[in-house]
């Protein structure tokens, strides 16, 4: 016990004499959690609109006042022919156009009827879905105003647990599994495989070291960062982007052990794979990272997959985490709701810790 | 080199060690004595066998048959016990360059037991000895190579090993270097730690009290460097490295 605490404290050296590394590690979730929070938000802000009016009436008048007012759209130009909207579309410089029809006021108050039509860049079809709805929106209020005649049948929409639709609360829990992952995984099997490159590795296996030992006291010192930056990011959801933790925070932690555990065997199966620091880092980079950014669920929604893919997704630790994260923090369930993630989790970590220290063992003969 | 060990302790004693990988015979049927405060030169071509046997001998690696005892203990059953009584020293250079001199002396003294003062009294002792009390407090990494290495030997003997196994130890240091190297094996022979070494340098192997010589995981001759020499006839250890190599089977990996 005694041999392992000076092995413990030696891994925390390895880690502080590093500062490079001891930056990244402590700044990295920061500054992850930040650009996810607000710069690369999937809310659509700010576009650029175009209008062409060919009826000029207190109806379109009314319509691009909201427009302008609108925090959504910002007005660029106004253009009277087709051939103009178009080139503004090209150059880029107007997003979507909005085009009135001629003698619109009239039309809607005779016919009942009048049409807007909006062109988008489709290239991006995001943007462009959401444009679409926005301008329905302003003109459906437009039109309550004139008209003082709600449409018939009006869809009340309520979006349960994130009303603001804020995109942050789908990234924060993809970015806490992304983050300990990467920690876990990346650096444990790094610092590991990073002796056996030095040589140290081999001093230590002849010594009356027990390996588990060695094994196990290189997981410590990342265990502990991980419970620190998930306290940063928690801390920084909850003050900096105003994402709640509706659920217990009890089992919300209790959860993100489990996982840390399960990123830390992931790294020691690793590190018993390869044999150079390179190959550490790329395997999980390229086989763990890039599968939890892009099949966790984290950016594209895991219904939408075709099914081999669902198929793998059921593979990736950081999908279940994510999961639970989600109910557990944002839509504030009780615990009762993430036992199979839990369960799943915990396979998962007593799968690869079992797989790791077989490997470990079978080097050593 | 008649010091006349064969009537003094046996620190280790091999019997019929044989290791396969498959079909392969890596280590065949190997059997000799090493004496307490013997320098004993481990030498062959690379792949002869000469790894695969070290390891057995540190309780690394488990004999396909055959048993070795060391510091009295068989590596097989008592493997805990025979890692507490050897030191070891790898090729690659193995202490920790993020770690101070000091550290390292105490790192390593903690994972063999030895208690903060016995560390503090030893370690002050040794960098005494070495001339390198200044150097105390410089992290290793900024150490020239020569010094890393004696300081790698100075912490394989630390805890006072009975047998320490030093594996191609002067790789890659200059020649000046490489005898002050050899001045400390022969300062930790006398102190009565036994000294199992392999080497490539045959001018290394002169210094040996006896040499084995590995060729396709048989040890074909093993005695002083003098009586070999006599035996085959020629001038220097190369040539009996030369005349025994000639009749390798395996090619150098």
């Amino acid at each position: 016990m005694k041999q392992f605490l000076i092995f413990v404290k030696k891994e925390f050296m390895h880690i502080f004499r590093d500062s490079r590394t001891i930056l990244i590690l402590l700044l990295m979730p920061a500054i992850q959690i930040i650009l996810f929070g607000f710069a690369l938000s999937n809310e659509v802000k700010n576009i650029d609109i175009a209008i062409y009016d060919q009826s000029h009436d207190a109806a379109s008048r009314l319509v691009i006042r909201k427009i302008s007012e609108s925090p959504y759209f910002n007005l660029v130009a106004s253009v009277d022919n087709l051939n103009d909207a178009n080139k503004l579309l090209q150059s880029g410089k107007a997003k979507v156009v909005a085009v009135f029809e001629s003698n619109l006021y009239n039309k809607i108050l005779h016919e009942g009827r009048g049409s807007v039509q909006i062109i988008t860049d489709g290239t991006d079809p995001n943007t462009s879905n959401a444009v679409t709805r926005y301008v329905q929106a302003i003109i459906g209020e437009a039109q309550l105003d004139m008209t003082h005649i709600a449409l018939p049948v009006t869809a009340e929409l309520s979006m349960l647990y994130n009303p603001q639709m804020k995109s942050s609360y789908s990234f924060v829990p993809g970015v806490m599994g992304m983050i300990l992952m990467l920690i876990c995984a990346m650096m444990t099997s790094i610092s590991i495989v990073r002796e056996k490159e030095v040589g140290t590795m081999e001093v230590l296996l002849v010594s009356p070291m027990k390996p588990i030992y060695i094994i196990l006291s290189k997981a410590v010192p990342y265990f502990t960062l991980s419970l620190v930056n998930l306290t940063t990011v928690l801390l920084l959801s909850v003050f900096l982007l105003g994402v709640p933790i509706s659920g217990s925070i009890f089992w919300l932690i209790i959860v993100s052990v489990i996982f840390i555990l399960v990123a830390l065997s992931i790294g020691l199966l690793i590190s018993t794979l390869v044999d150079t620091q390179v190959a550490a880092m790329l395997i999980s980079g390229l086989v763990f990272m890039m599968p939890v950014m892009l099949l966790s669920g984290m950016i594209f929604p895991v219904e939408n997959m075709p099914f081999i893919l669902r198929a793998i997704v059921q593979f990736i630790p950081a999908k279940w985490y994510i999961l639970a994260v989600k109910k557990l923090m944002i839509q504030g369930l009780p615990v009762g709701y993430v036992l199979t993630e839990i369960s799943v989790l915990v396979g998962m970590a007593v799968v690869f810790t079992t797989i790791s220290l077989k490997k470990f063992r079978i080097r050593l003969a | 080199m008649s010091k006349g060990f064969s009537d003094r302790e046996k620190v280790i004693e091999v019997s019929g060690l044989t290791k396969k990988f498959g079909n392969f015979t890596a280590v065949d049927n190997i059997s000799f004595d090493v004496y307490k405060g013997e320098i004993f030169g481990f030498l062959g071509a690379n792949g002869a066998g000469k790894t695969t046997a070290m390891r057995m001998l540190c309780a690394l690696s488990i004999p396909t048959s055959g048993t070795a005892l060391v510091a009295n203990f068989d590596t097989m059953r008592e493997s805990d016990k025979v890692k507490s009584n050897i030191g070891y020293m790898s090729q690659k250079f193995s202490l920790y360059e993020d770690l101070k001199v000091w550290e390292n002396f105490r790192l390593f003294g903690g994972i063999y037991g030895m208690n903060e003062k016995e560390i503090a009294e030893k370690s002050n002792l040794m960098l005494d000895e070495l001339g390198f009390m200044s150097e105390k407090e410089t992290l290793v990494k900024s150490l020239p190579l020569g010094w890393k290495q004696k300081l790698a030997f100075s912490v394989a003997i630390f805890h006072k090993p009975r047998v320490v196994f030093l594996d191609e130890p002067t790789g890659g240091v200059d020649p000046s270097t490489r005898r002050q190297f050899w001045e400390l094996i022969y300062k930790a022979a006398h102190d009565g730690i036994t000294v199992f070494v392999t080497t490539h340098y045959m001018d290394e192997a002169e210094y040996c009290d006896r040499v084995s010589i590995m060729v396709d995981g048989r040890i074909d001759a093993l005695d002083t460097p003098r009586n070999l020499k006599i035996k085959f006839n020629v001038e220097g250890m190369e040539g009996v490295f030369l005349k025994l190599a000639r009749g390798a089977n395996r090619k150098e990996i």
